[in-house]
């Protein structure tokens, strides 16, 4: 009833291609945007804030990264967590080399090495293919984690081989270290998210989105109707591996903190974000939100639930969240294969007939 | 989505109302899941204990109750994150994350929110200066007390001298693990033996490599920095390749009966340190059986009361409250804050005397602590494990770690940490 096209008149091509051409839609995300710049900046507390909103948004970015390339490009990529590391330690390097810079520069220069590093190991995929591929890319992770361990350049020759965030500064507002307030964490990562999902959006929408995904669908036929093989999975990989960067950056430096790269960067990282984007769906921005608000919100909702309120042991409340979760992802992944996306569009679908469904 | 996170406002608004605030809130982050649990849970058992018994035997610390909301880390990072951001509004006093990893992570932290940092024999070794780390303590030993201390048992072992001997150090392939290097390479210059380095990656159950590598270049005596799954599997491995037991020595992280009960009677002679004595045979474990295990108020399954790692929960549990102790006289208030507490911490003076009114006698160290020096003694012993009798006997006397050489790798760290974070030197 009030969610249709009918009565929404465009007037203009601009208005025609919209991302959201559907008035509701619009208006939906207008408000979505208004609450999260305007009414959570004021309410958030330090812990609402370093275990819940910031992983959130971070995820996402990363999310939003290997659904570029997994889910458009058709790449399957295991590397994930490696890349989350070169964006950390890049950082790391910059902040340490170039104090005076604004950490949001750094930010983004850390995706721009990431997405070199993306390309060099996004190279074999023009010769291989799926599972070999991920195997490729299984060995960009391990390779990756093992080089930050091995030459101390990386963390400046620390004692311990761990990297710390110094305290830097956007605009004169402490945005890493101790000092940072809440909201400049919050704020600081829902800026990079935002800027992160319209290019994404807006990527995929248009020309080099099509070409990924005529590679994903069919890459000879795509080879056949003049789409570059080289090109299109190179960019893919380039984008891709830019937005893993910059959320392995956000991820050490707001997030963390301090970090060790076996362990904040290691296998299960990559599996983490390739099953936020399998549960979210395949080829979908908001699916990389669902997923990533279904993995990092769902375990901290359980925890709260299960120890703070019902009063069990920690052990106990530790093994039952672990299998809540995994029992969660299996009847979901049987309810609707195509993830979480898959049943927002469905209920996209039978608003716009509501109430006269055929 | 939107359904998941209404839920999680009404979730979190009720689990962070709870706790009250007019008690001594002393966190326990503590990891009861994971590869590490089995290092963990004695530790955490031990804590919670020995707090348990203070409130039920004494009514709390100075009249006040103590309490220890648990939380879960599994030894992760995030989660430690998680655990200190929903603990530090209760009015938290003291942490004791139990992993290096969050230390450093939590060391930025608390000096900015103003909480008491304690990590014995763990966390960042050079927090022993003071006039750096205004908020972090280490005392009574570090990792390069402990290296120092294996190094010159060894020597006294190997008749005096190292010199042309071969040492191979088998470790945690993270932050923790990497601490000692830097010692035993100084001290591999002083003493003249040559270091060998086996990484061993998270969480440990692959060293089927290191230890090829044992059996080949046949190591005179093999230093293990390890934790959790990784100490069983290494103990396991070096019975496999018949490395002799007596010459395989563990830092205190690696020597719980945990660890060597599944290479049972092979196991017999593999050494570790430690800064605290063991057993269940201290006058303070009758009170503890009769107001906190008999009463049904343990902590866990009550199976690890008097292993070596409960009985380290029970002395970080036991330092904390006299710490606390110590700055409920100096401020003459019982509910006391963070900055009296660390007051606390810094004017600990731990003596034999008082170890044996514990009913702890000989338990540990006496400690002095100064404003400059939150590092503490230094000291530790070695025991040696007893597969037939099942418990740990002491291999030597309390050993001193060389001060010198330690003092000077501290003041370099330190300094590298004044420098990067701009902090000022205190206590001048």
């Amino acid at each position: 009833m009030f969610y249709r096209e009918a009565g929404d008149f465009k007037t203009s091509y601009r208005l025609d291609s919209q991302t959201f051409p559907i008035k509701f839609d619009r208006l939906r995300f207008y408000a979505v945007l208004a609450i999260a710049y305007g009414v959570i900046p004021f309410f958030v507390n330090d812990y609402w804030a370093s275990a819940v909103l910031v992983p959130f948004l971070i995820y996402s970015i990363a999310a939003i990264g290997l659904n570029v390339l997994v889910g458009y490009a058709g790449q399957v990529s295991l590397g994930t967590g490696g890349f989350m590391a070169v964006g950390a330690y890049a950082v790391y390097k910059l902040m340490t080399a170039f104090p005076e810079v604004s950490v949001f520069i750094h930010v983004l220069l850390a995706g721009g090495i990431t997405a070199v590093v993306g390309v060099l190991f996004g190279l074999p995929s023009l010769r291989i293919k799926g599972f070999y591929l991920a195997v490729a890319t299984l060995a960009a992770q391990f390779f990756l984690v093992w080089l930050f361990n091995k030459v101390p350049w990386f963390y400046n020759y620390s004692a311990s081989g761990q990297i710390n965030a110094p305290d830097r500064t956007v605009f004169g507002v402490f945005v890493t270290g101790a000092q940072t307030s809440a909201t400049a964490k919050y704020l600081f990562c829902l800026v990079m998210l935002t800027i992160v999902a319209l290019i994404a959006r807006n990527l995929t929408r248009g020309t080099i989105g099509r070409k990924w995904m005529a590679i994903r669908d069919m890459d000879i036929a795509a080879e056949i109707i003049g789409v570059n093989p080289l090109t299109t999975k190179i960019s893919a990989f380039a984008v891709s591996s830019f937005f893993v960067g910059i959320a392995g950056a956000l991820f050490f430096a707001v997030y963390l903190g301090a970090a060790e790269v076996g362990e904040a960067f290691g296998i299960q990282k990559s599996f983490l974000i390739l099953f936020m984007v399998i549960i979210g769906g395949l080829g979908s921005i908001f699916g990389s939100f669902a997923g990533a608000a279904f993995l990092v919100l769902l375990p901290v909702l359980l925890k709260n639930v299960l120890v703070g309120t019902l009063g069990w042991p920690t052990d106990l409340a530790a093994h039952i969240e672990l299998m809540i979760v995994g029992a969660l992802i299996v009847i979901f992944l049987i309810a609707e294969p195509h993830g979480l996306a898959q049943l927002w569009r469905v209920a996209k679908e039978k608003l716009r007939l509501w109430p006269f469904p055929h | 989505m939107k359904k998941t996170f209404a839920a999680l406002v009404a979730a979190a608004i009720t689990a962070t109302a709870a706790p009250a605030m007019a008690e001594l809130v002393v966190p326990n982050l503590s990891y009861r899941t994971g590869p590490y649990a089995a290092n963990g849970i004695p530790y955490a058992d031990g804590f919670a204990d020995y707090m348990t018994l203070l409130n039920e035997r004494d009514g709390g610390i100075g009249g006040e109750k103590v309490v220890v909301p648990e939380c879960e880390t599994a030894y992760n990072t995030e989660k430690g994150v998680e655990c200190y951001e929903a603990t530090k509004s209760d009015g938290a006093l003291v942490y004791n994350p139990l992993s290096t990893g969050i230390t450093y992570q939590l060391i930025p932290k608390v000096t900015a929110d103003h909480h008491v940092l304690y990590t014995p024999g763990y966390g960042r070794t050079s927090a022993a200066n003071g006039k750096v780390f205004e908020w972090v303590f280490n005392y009574p030993a570090n990792y390069w007390d402990g290296a120092s201390i294996i190094v010159k048992y060894l020597a006294e072992k190997a008749g005096g001298s190292l010199s042309g001997k071969k040492i191979a150090l088998v470790y945690h392939n993270s932050a923790y693990g990497k601490e000692p290097i830097r010692t035993l390479e100084e001290l591999a210059k002083k003493e003249g033996y040559e270091l060998e380095l086996l990484p061993v990656d998270h969480p440990g159950q692959e060293q089927k490599s290191q230890w090829l590598q044992i059996r080949r270049n046949k190591p005179d005596y093999v230093i293990m920095y390890g934790w959790g799954v990784m100490n069983q599997v290494a103990i396991q491995e070096a019975v496999n390749i018949k490395y002799p037991m007596e010459n395989f020595v563990g830092i205190w992280w690696s020597g719980s009966e945990n660890d060597v009960a599944p290479a049972g009677d092979k196991a017999n002679g593999y050494t570790t340190i430690s800064f605290h004595g063991t057993g269940a045979d201290y006058p303070v474990y009758d009170d503890m059986k009769k107001f906190v295990i008999d009463a049904g108020k343990g902590a866990g399954a009550g199976d690890q009361v008097g292993t070596m790692l409960y009985s380290r929960g029970m002395y970080a549990a036991m330092i904390i409250s006299e710490a606390i102790r110590t700055a409920q006289t100096m401020h003459g208030a019982a509910a006391v804050s963070p900055e009296q507490v660390r007051d606390g911490f810094e004017n600990l003076n731990l003596t034999e005397e008082r170890l044996t009114e514990l009913g702890l006698p000989g338990f540990a160290q006496p400690i002095t602590a100064t404003c400059a020096d939150h590092g503490g003694p230094g000291s530790g012993m070695l025991f040696s494990w007893d597969a037939a009798g099942k418990k740990w006997n002491a291999a030597s006397d309390w050993i001193q770690s060389d001060g010198e050489l330690i003092d000077a790798l501290v003041a370099e760290d330190s300094a590298a940490f004044a420098a990067e974070t701009n902090t000022a030197e205190r206590c001048n």
